[in-house]
């Protein structure tokens, strides 16, 4: 038997393959849609990969470093040190600000300050090297678009990027630049100088800090005022053989911190910091959903009832309602592969335009595939009635 | 599933007390009265008669598209609406044992003529090489060979026509009905047709039915029967040599 629903096709190709191609561009925004969500997640497990971290010491009642603001004094990392299972420990501060290159073009990306050789430093380098002075260099993600020996300023001073790093990216998708740790202390919590010369002078007006029988005590408080001793978290690598929640229980329990372990921090970040734009993208793919199959339900209901003659001709000469309804079906089909190959090769093309990261998983496309498949055999269903409503008598007149 | 009642009719086909009533009580139409009719394996007849005579009704009746009320119809040495028909079985004796000529050709347009053809042994079953060789030398004999490949919208009306003669002819059925197929043809191509209907009724021994209300083909008739308020009445024709 040969296939009606495919000489139908070659007959009206054009007609098809345009419509396809609309669909297809339905499709492929579908598919973008879901790789955004998913470069999103892959986004935030890459921030949780590449800082190396088995543990996150974080300020008390917080959810830091990423999803809530944390602060920790930077000495609690050597009580961290001496825990049972910790084999590593190391501080590091996060904050995202506009970097400046030496052309004067700003960058938004996540400053990140690191202790040399310790968690948290960029595990591998596409070009240059790490850091290896104690002040003004820096390494930067790709995505930032700096070049090596390139300088760019951060705050008050101007760093020279010796080191470049690919995927290294904050839970919003910003490119990471890494400096050293006192440089980055400073730049996020040293105050500018105005501020400093007003708090100097606020203090030394206060009679409790600026004894006469007390020398010394006025000198030690202004110090104190302009040090940069805080950061964000403490990034922990475990012994082997220890369990991650072993040996954060203890933290918690004696040294009043709040620690995360991989697990905890990706729902943190997975399903709490992107739930909301999660929840955005699922709102998108319901209604593009619903709008293609009403696009297929439409062009197939259209095109049949283009047909009715032929169709009560077909029925009249003995045609199953089978062999009738299944050619309804199969041209849903063809333009639902069709519309899929479209939406896959555009979206393809497409994605690495985004400004942000997006990522399309081959299991989503067989998903993306099943879907469209089942919701253009349902929007058939319609032109499948009308068909096999037809009078064969309409035939003969 | 039909009851498959044999009879000693003489083939072609047997209309006996035929009748159809649309509708119930007050609103009841009786479409047709009493109808009977034979016509014999390689007979053609005309059914003529006015607008609103029960023409059409009769033409379903016989196509198997609607079920008469009451009366004897026999296929061969079949029974049909014998009580037992359903319409699967209904369906199949459309595609096996019932040609249907329109007057419009209705072509499938997205297949090309031998595949227009060639579609009712398909399926029925035939395989495809096979339907397509029975349909090339059904378009051979109607001498619209040559246009075997090409889609029906590139085909004359007389062409057209016989290619949906050829489609009625494919499953070598023992009835075919004719509605009007002379309708849009002038009286040459007209004459053509009939000629043609009258030659494959004799080849291969099918009754045709034609209704028309044609002038122009009347007097090629040796039988005719007039429908009138759903009755039927036999007269015979000229029948003019083709």
């Amino acid at each position: 038997m040969i296939s009606l629903a495919g000489r139908d096709i070659a007959h009206g190709w054009g007609k098809f393959v345009l419509t396809g191609l609309g669909l297809g561009l339905l499709i492929g925004v579908t598919l973008t849609m879901a790789g955004v969500f998913r470069g999103m997640v892959d986004d935030a497990q890459a921030l949780l990969t590449n800082s190396r971290a088995d543990l996150w010491v974080v300020q008390k009642d917080t959810q830091g470093p990423y999803a809530e603001s944390s602060s920790l004094k930077d000495d609690v990392v050597r009580s961290v040190r001496g825990m049972p299972g910790v084999a590593q420990a190391a501080n590091v501060t996060y904050f995202t600000m506009q970097v400046k290159n030496d052309n004067g073009e700003e960058t938004r990306a996540m400053v990140v300050g690191i202790e040399q050789g310790g968690p948290g430093v960029p595990g591998y380098l596409v070009a240059g090297r790490q850091l290896t002075r104690s002040h003004y260099e820096a390494v930067a993600d790709i995505k930032a678009g700096f070049t090596l020996g390139q300088r760019i300023r951060i705050r008050r001073h101007d760093y020279r990027v010796v080191g470049l790093t690919q995927r290294m990216v904050s839970s919003g998708g910003d490119p990471m630049v890494f400096i050293a740790l006192k440089d980055a202390q400073e730049a996020q919590f040293v105050k500018d100088n105005d501020a400093i010369v007003n708090d100097r002078t606020r203090t030394a007006s206060n009679p409790a800090f600026n004894r006469p029988g007390v020398p010394g005590l006025l000198d030690a408080v202004q110090a104190l005022q302009t040090s940069s001793r805080n950061v964000n978290a403490v990034l922990v690598q475990l012994q082997p053989g220890f369990e991650a929640e072993r040996v954060a229980e203890p933290i918690r329990r004696w040294k009043h911190l709040a620690v995360f372990t991989r697990a905890g921090m990706e729902e943190i970040l997975v399903a709490k910091l992107i739930a909301t734009s999660a929840r955005q993208i699922g709102m998108f793919l319901v209604i593009l959903a619903v709008v293609s199959a009403a696009i297929v339900a439409f062009i197939i209901y259209t095109m049949t009832l283009g047909k009715i003659r032929e169709i009560a001709v077909l029925k009249l000469i003995g045609t199953r309602n089978r062999t009738i309804a299944g050619m309804i079906l199969q041209q849903a089909l063809g333009l639902g592969l069709i519309g899929f190959v479209v939406g896959k090769v555009a979206a393809t093309v497409w994605a690495p335009v985004f400004p942000k990261y997006v990522l399309l998983l081959t299991q989503d496309a067989l998903i993306g595939l099943a879907a469209t498949l089942l919701i253009c055999a349902l929007a058939s269903t319609l032109a499948i009635r009308a068909a096999l409503k037809v009078d064969p008598a309409t035939a003969i007149g | 599933m039909k009851a498959m009642t044999q009879l000693q009719s003489p083939g072609g086909i047997l209309i006996e007390g035929l009748r159809k009533v649309y509708g119930q009580g007050d609103t009841a139409v009786e479409a047709l009265k009493n109808v009977n009719m034979t016509v014999g394996p390689g007979e053609v007849v005309g059914l003529v008669g006015p607008s609103g005579s029960g023409k059409s009704t009769l033409l379903k009746c016989l196509g198997a598209i609607i079920e008469p009320t009451s009366g004897r119809m026999t296929l061969g040495k079949e029974l049909i609406y014998d009580n037992g028909w359903t319409t699967s079985d209904l369906r199949a004796l459309r595609r096996d044992r019932i040609g249907f000529v329109f007057q419009a050709p209705y072509l499938i347009p997205f297949l090309d003529v031998t595949d227009n053809v060639a579609l009712l042994p398909m399926l029925a079953g035939v395989p495809n090489a096979e339907a397509r060789r029975r349909a090339l030398e059904l378009l051979s004999a109607l001498d619209v060979a040559h246009r075997a490949r090409a889609e029906p919208s590139q085909l004359s009306g007389g062409e057209q026509q016989r290619v949906s003669i050829a489609r009625a002819l494919a499953n070598r059925p023992p009835v075919i009905l004719a509605d009007e197929p002379t309708a849009p043809l002038d009286s040459e191509r007209a004459l053509a047709v009939m000629r043609i209907l009258n030659q494959m009724a004799r080849q291969a021994q099918t009754a045709i039915i034609v209704v028309t209300h044609d002038e122009k083909i009347i007097p090629t008739f040796k039988r005719i029967y007039h429908i009138r308020d759903g009755q039927t009445f036999e007269e015979v024709g000229q029948g003019l040599s083709l």
